[in-house]
């Protein structure tokens, strides 16, 4: 997985529609350990893959079907699922603060509408960023999807909103 | 400029105004924050981007920015009570205005400090933000670094939404409330369908400043980034003789142009649930009726406004509870209109627990959660499994009125046999 030349390929966790962000961390749990992110990471997606922390690689992706994300503002969600160690989600659509605390954090969110649908757990993805295409390698199926703005683009590149701001200048955005 | 605008809608209006030059819908524009808010559930990731990230101690805000206790207030755990502490320290040291425990639930709390008005764009770092737009500003959620960026640039980006007319016809029935009108709409457009939509309210003369928060409320749950309400006269006179405020007018032009156009028809309406596991599984009360509850929670953002407390002691005066009913109003400013209107009262007698101002039970945090095997019947906004307490409770969703006649039976009740 490197950011860096846009391209990004893992094995897949498949998940299906409407994940919300009580799915991937619960509020109960996200109010227990509310000053230290790193301590929820037990409880990341904890009823839809029980154990996922200590299955997960670094480098996996998600692929989940539409509405990836509803519900809270919680932006442990996101960065749960990036401390974990996975790369990016492909999903059919995003919610829209989820997808914008993805982006602000540096993990790259595509939608797609072929690959979540021929997608199988285990598969092995590859994302090109900047051709914006994803890739299923065991399916052998290439999926063409709408390019990112040229902001969100640059917030990836650069890791974060942050890290934009700090590298580039308040007027960056 | 102004004139320029008078035939497009109210998100674009708000939106141009703020930017300087005509937006539309799809354009990713940079805007000027006018309020900026977080809570205790999400304030400590903006204290950890502030120092950590950033490197921060001090800053200057660039715009209004409000810290809410308000998830867990008063602190329920030591975890709860080091967030406040933090949060306490920031805002002393940053000019950041502190609304502690107590004082109440931040999208209620916000439009009772004027600190929203029309024409204001609002990021707030909770999903519920929306609920400002029944003040005629264009209101939307966002995360902690979003957050943090409009605190320290006083601006921020976001994408201009495409806006979706709903007209209101006719009116309300006896029993059915905003928050029928509100999982109506949630039942019609379902879960997450209108990201990158704007919704603008049409016609909502015969609907009050709370009912209309807990439309906008709701509209979180559709996923819109804004729902807007237009200034009329019920709006200004909220402004003038709650506030002492005269404000901007936000209406949209006669020919203002929607991707789309949905009529409800307020007498056909009939008091609704949401049942689980969806916030989207939206049925008649009816369908639901004799279904039995082990806890009733009237309260929430969405929820624990003057009228829904008063409302439910209309229904409870002289009744009593079968089942544990839990009351939380939404802010103090509420408690202490409804203690003085005497609804406390009827509703202690009638064997409720009033508790204080704070998000309460909704978000699963404290104050009333379910076991499993567990049902409630829940005035607040969401029902995702697990969401009030164990994976294997339930939580159906409904108004006050019909949260309050379920209290009495024990079982899902409709209202109108009730007023």
């Amino acid at each position: 997985m490197t950011v860096e030349n846009y391209v990004i390929r893992g094995r897949v966790w498949k998940l299906g529609d409407n994940i919300t962000t009580d799915h991937i961390i619960s509020g109960k749990h996200k109010f227990a350990f509310i000053d230290d992110v790193n301590k929820m990471l037990p409880y990341l997606f904890e009823e839809v893959i029980p154990g996922f922390i200590n299955k997960v690689s670094p480098g996996d992706i998600i692929v989940a079907g539409s509405n990836f994300g509803i519900g809270s503002s919680r932006e442990q969600a996101p960065r749960l699922i990036k401390l974990s160690g996975i790369s990016a989600i492909v999903a059919k659509n995003f919610a829209r603060i989820f997808y914008r605390n993805s982006i602000n954090i540096g993990l790259p969110l595509i939608e797609a509408r072929v690959i979540p649908d021929i997608t199988d757990n285990g598969d092995i993805i590859t994302i090109d960023l900047k051709k914006s295409m994803v890739i299923n390698e065991t399916k052998n199926v290439i999926e063409q999807v709408k390019p990112f703005p040229q902001l969100v683009l640059n917030i990836l590149l650069n890791g974060g909103i942050i890290n934009l701001l700090k590298n580039k200048g308040l007027d960056a955005i | 400029m102004k004139k320029e605008l008078a035939n497009h809608t109210m998100t674009e209006q708000i939106l141009s105004l703020n930017v300087g030059r005509k937006v539309q819908p799809g354009d990713i524009v940079t805007v000027k924050v006018d309020l900026v808010y977080a809570h205790d559930g999400t304030a400590p990731l903006v204290i950890s981007v502030i120092k950590d990230e950033i490197g921060l101690e001090r800053f200057e805000p660039k715009t209004i920015v409000a810290f809410f206790i308000d998830h867990v207030a008063p602190a329920s755990t030591v975890n709860s009570a080091e967030v406040h502490r933090k949060m306490r320290l920031l805002a002393k040291n940053n000019g950041i205005n502190l609304y502690d425990v107590g004082r109440g639930i931040c999208h209620q709390v916000a439009p009772e400090e004027g600190l929203v008005r029309p024409g204001y764009v609002v990021f707030g770092a909770d999903s519920h933000t929306t609920t400002l737009g029944a003040f005629s500003s264009f209101a939307t959620g966002v995360g902690s670094t979003d957050a943090v960026v409009a605190m320290l640039l006083g601006k921020n980006w976001l994408k201009v939404p495409e806006p979706v007319k709903i007209k209101f016809e006719g009116s309300m029935q006896k029993g059915v409330m905003g928050k029928d009108i509100a999982l109506h709409l949630v039942g019609l457009f379902r879960a997450g369908s209108m990201t990158g939509k704007s919704l603008e309210f049409d016609n909502v003369d015969s609907i009050s400043i709370d009912s209309r928060m807990t439309i906008t409320n709701m509209a979180a749950e559709v996923d819109a980034d804004a729902a807007i309400m237009p200034t009329d006269k019920k709006l200004l006179n909220y402004y003038r003789f709650e506030l002492g405020m005269e404000v901007e007018h936000i209406t949209p032009g006669p020919r203002a142009e929607y991707a789309d156009t949905v009529i409800v028809e307020l007498n056909n309406l009939d008091p609704l649930v949401s049942a689980p596991p969806n916030v989207d599984n939206v049925h008649a009360v009816t369908e639901y009726e004799g279904v039995e509850v082990d806890q009733v929670f009237i309260g929430s953002c969405t929820n624990g406004r003057l009228e829904d407390l008063e409302i439910a002691a209309r229904i409870l005066n002289g009744r009593k509870v079968k089942t544990r009913c839990i009351v939380i109003p939404a802010s103090i400013r509420v408690y202490q209109k409804a203690l003085s209107m005497g609804i406390i009262d009827v509703l202690i007698k009638a064997g409720c627990v009033v508790g204080p101002p704070t998000c309460g039970p909704c978000v699963g945090a404290h104050l009333g959660l379910l076991a499993s095997g567990e049902t409630a019947l829940s005035t607040s906004n969401r029902n995702f499994p697990g969401r009030m307490g164990h994976k294997d409770s339930k939580v159906f969703l409904a108004s006050p009125a019909t949260a309050a006649a379920t209290a009495i039976n024990g079982k899902i009740t409709d209202p109108r046999g009730y007023l």
